[in-house]
């Protein structure tokens, strides 16, 4: 993949991938014999859960998981429920994975069409979570967040991906509708479209207002656009919510434009796949759909040990099943071939002061990763600032040590968090 | 869900830059070779036998401390390799072996893994042994002494004690090209000013040492030995002189640039150099050492974690 220059002196410049213009359109991937949808919650066989194996369920359909929940998941292809179970995700977060058998004819559940007809933030809350880009609405309900801009992402967060950058371009029509109907639900009326140069055209008739973003990485990242496109620093350990700032991607809005338009729910999520040889493609299919599925239509033979990787190759994460479905979320599936895989090694740190030069928010990564080896987070956060880390995860990129700095990050934040919410349960 | 391929689950980022400990280990030895070339050249079989005694025995002492304390073999991230070779090239052809293996042990057992191993050590290991030598055997460290035997056809005493003796009176017959190009006295590697600074730019252009502290170095022993010698040139010898001369070039790319013992920050880098480039000038013009560059460079590693925190404010940090 990337590489360190031959003149290790000049800083490593990593480039977004731009979209190319004249790409054809996303491969589609055939909807598979089964799929697994994800709802946000614990699964626990003991609640009286709303849906049963071997209910029907139609695309489109809302399943809610209790009556005393607000969680649900609405379905993206029209089949039988074959088995409910428990899954867990990155840092321990837990879902109820409900796997459908599908069906060959297609149904649509038009319950959405009624309540799409008056777009109300409620409807929105209601409906759409989960759909394609995974918009996000709690926020506009939380009492103690008050938003004030809302920043669209025409940008990919990570390297290698273009599809954001596709939604911007080819959906700027159903955009320009998301954009008027947020405006309308939330009450929010500084929306923004972040948009790298090339785009500037396409993003010209969304109702937002247009901002560029550097090629670079990591500009994309929520802090920075922030920082470079409102011209408010977070001060660390805060987030973009808390200054009143709230982000959707493009594909997101993009998602709530076309929903509220044709009064169905989007079902399809379009997504970067990068083959083992690097080339990309844009690929479009249903949420839920085994990314297995993906590699069949390439062709793709994965071996013993390669790596598999949900998002971009700076910022997103592995799994171990190429089960694993596709989610509102995933913006680009990556597959490494096992000589590839760029690994870790347990040496401790040497200071060599490669991380101090390229890390954006000045870190003292090579202190603070000793405190975080002997798992002193404490220290860390007070006086090696981790909490200005904006996960870039650029550390590890460079680190001569191959040290898993970024992982280590990560882990204190997750552990410290913990903490925190332990002692506010018992305070 | 049988028949699973197992598949490599690890965290981000999933790619790296291809950098490493070995890489940068031997470049630093690649471009260190045109001055041991010279050297080895110049002094002939013995030099041959005091680099690779001393590059051998700090493997051996590493591969003994790695078995004593069952840690993983660590020899072939070069290192060890780095340090025997460093301390080649600052002592003289003469070195006596037990001298060598001393100075290797005392440098890769001392200097480094009682720290703790690579990247604990809070000196430079190589100046450790040197200086331990040094303190202890200073009769092997006299230059003009050591190499009494050796004819090569330029001046064969050592230009900082002529200096030290005779005042810039006496250096009048080196010449700043001789000095350049290896025409003087010294240890093995650090007389090949050309070779040295050649090698130094190369490491600084593929980013395996920090510049600022290799140019901060120099510049603090250039404007100090200028503000010495305008004020007295009778007494003090000339800027250039003290560039060329003595331990400081391989100092300044070799030996102060070593990664764990100096600062990362901007701003801490630039003093940390320009100190000790002062301290070394002062060492040398008004202490009674003829040679300050260790004792300077280990100076500054000592106040090194003070002056690292001299440092930028991170991101949203709020104070
Ligand atoms: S991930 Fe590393 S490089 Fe990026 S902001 Fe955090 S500490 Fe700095
Ligand atoms: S890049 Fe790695 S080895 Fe170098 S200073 Fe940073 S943490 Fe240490």
């Amino acid at each position: 993949m990337i590489k360190r220059s031959f003149i290790g002196l000049a800083k490593t410049w990593m480039e977004y991938d731009a979209l190319d213009i004249t790409q054809p359109e996303p491969k589609k991937i055939p909807t598979s014999k089964k799929a697994t949808l994800l709802l946000g919650r614990s699964y626990d066989h003991k609640d009286s859960i709303l849906f049963n194996i071997g209910d029907k369920v139609k695309t489109g359909q809302k399943l809610s998981y209790s009556e005393d929940s607000d969680a649900y998941v609405i379905s993206t292809v029209t089949g039988t429920i074959s088995s409910i179970s428990s899954f867990i995700g990155d840092y321990g977060k837990s879902y109820t994975a409900i796997s459908i058998d599908v069906d060959e004819n297609e149904e649509t559940d038009d319950q959405f069409k009624a309540p799409a007809g008056d777009p109300t933030l409620e409807t929105a809350i209601n409906y759409l979570t989960g759909a394609p880009g995974n918009p996000s609405f709690e926020i506009f309900s939380d009492p103690e967040k008050s938003i004030n801009a809302i920043i669209v992402c025409g940008v990919d967060s990570d390297l290698l991906m273009t599809t954001n950058q596709y939604a911007a371009r080819a959906d700027s029509n159903a955009i320009e509708i998301g954009v008027r109907i947020l405006k309308k639900i939330t009450g929010v009326d500084n929306i923004i479209i972040a948009v790298p140069q090339a785009l500037t055209i396409d993003a010209a008739g969304s109702g937002a207002e247009i901002m560029t973003v550097d090629s670079e990485y990591p500009s994309t990242l929520p802090l920075l656009m922030v920082q470079n496109i409102l011209g408010q620093v977070v001060p660390a350990g805060k987030s973009c919510e808390d200054m009143g700032v709230c982000f959707f991607s493009a594909e997101a809005v993009a998602s709530i434009g076309k929903a509220f338009d044709d009064g169905r729910i989007p079902v399809t999520k379009t997504m970067t796949f990068v083959n083992k040889n690097g080339e990309k493609t844009l690929v479009t299919a249903r949420i839920g759909t085994p990314i297995s599925e993906i590699f069949k239509a390439f062709d793709v033979t994965l071996h013993e040990k390669d790596r598999v990787i949900v998002g971009g190759p700076m910022t997103g994460s592995s799994v171990y099943t190429e089960d694993y479905p596709v989610q509102a979320d995933t913006d680009a599936v990556i597959v490494q071939d096992r000589d590839d895989v760029a690994l870790v090694s347990d040496y401790p740190c040497i200071n060599c002061g490669e991380c101090i030069r390229i890390c954006p928010a000045n870190v003292p990564i090579n202190m603070l990763v000793r405190f975080l080896e002997a798992g002193q987070y404490e220290e860390a956060a007070e006086q090696y600032d981790l909490y200005s880390c904006i996960e870039c995860g650029l550390c590890s990129f460079v680190c001569v040590s191959k040290m898993p700095i970024f992982h280590y990050i990560k882990l204190a934040k997750y552990e410290l968090g913990r903490i925190s919410t332990v002692e506010e349960t018992n305070a | 869900m049988l028949n699973q391929k197992k598949l490599i689950v690890s965290h981000a980022p999933f790619c790296h830059d291809g950098s490493s400990i070995s890489a940068r280990s031997y470049h630093m030895m690649l471009a260190a070779l045109p001055a041991v070339l010279i050297g080895i050249f110049q002094y002939g079989i013995p030099a041959v036998g005091v680099v690779s005694l001393s590059i051998s025995f700090a493997m051996i002492w590493e591969l003994a401390i790695n078995k004593v304390t069952r840690r993983a073999i660590s020899i072939g991230d070069g290192n060890a390799a780095v340090i025997g070779l460093l301390l080649a090239m600052l002592l003289p052809a003469t070195s006596p072996w037990w001298l060598v293996i001393t100075g290797t042990f005392v440098a890769v057992v001392i200097g480094k893994h009682i720290f703790g191993g690579i990247g604990g050590n809070p000196f430079n290991p190589v100046l450790i042994g040197l200086a331990i030598l040094m303190v202890s055997w200073k009769d092997f460290f006299d230059f003009n002494e050591a190499l009494v035997n050796y004819d090569l056809g330029f001046a064969m005493a050592y230009p900082l004690s002529v200096l030290k003796q005779l005042g810039p009176a006496g250096i009048v017959k080196y010449s700043m090209i001789d000095l350049l190009i290896g025409q003087q006295a010294g240890g093995i590697g650090a007389t090949f000013g050309l070779g040295l600074i050649l090698g130094g730019i190369y490491l600084i252009i593929r980013g395996f040492i920090r510049w600022e502290i290799s140019v901060s170095f120099l510049a603090g022993v250039f404007f100090t030995a200028l503000v010495f010698n305008l004020n007295n040139p009778a007494n003090y010898a000339s800027p250039l002189f003290h560039l060329l001369t003595g331990y400081t070039l391989i100092g300044a790319f070799f030996l102060a640039s070593e990664d764990s013992s100096s600062p990362v920050n901007f701003i801490s880098m630039l003093i940390y150099g320009a100190s000790a480039g002062i301290m070394t000038v002062l060492i040398r013009n008004i202490g009674a050492n003829v040679d300050g560059v260790v004792l300077a460079i280990l100076l500054m590693n000592l106040i090194n974690p003070l002056v690292d925190r001299i440092r930028p404010k991170a991101l949203g940090k709020v104070v």
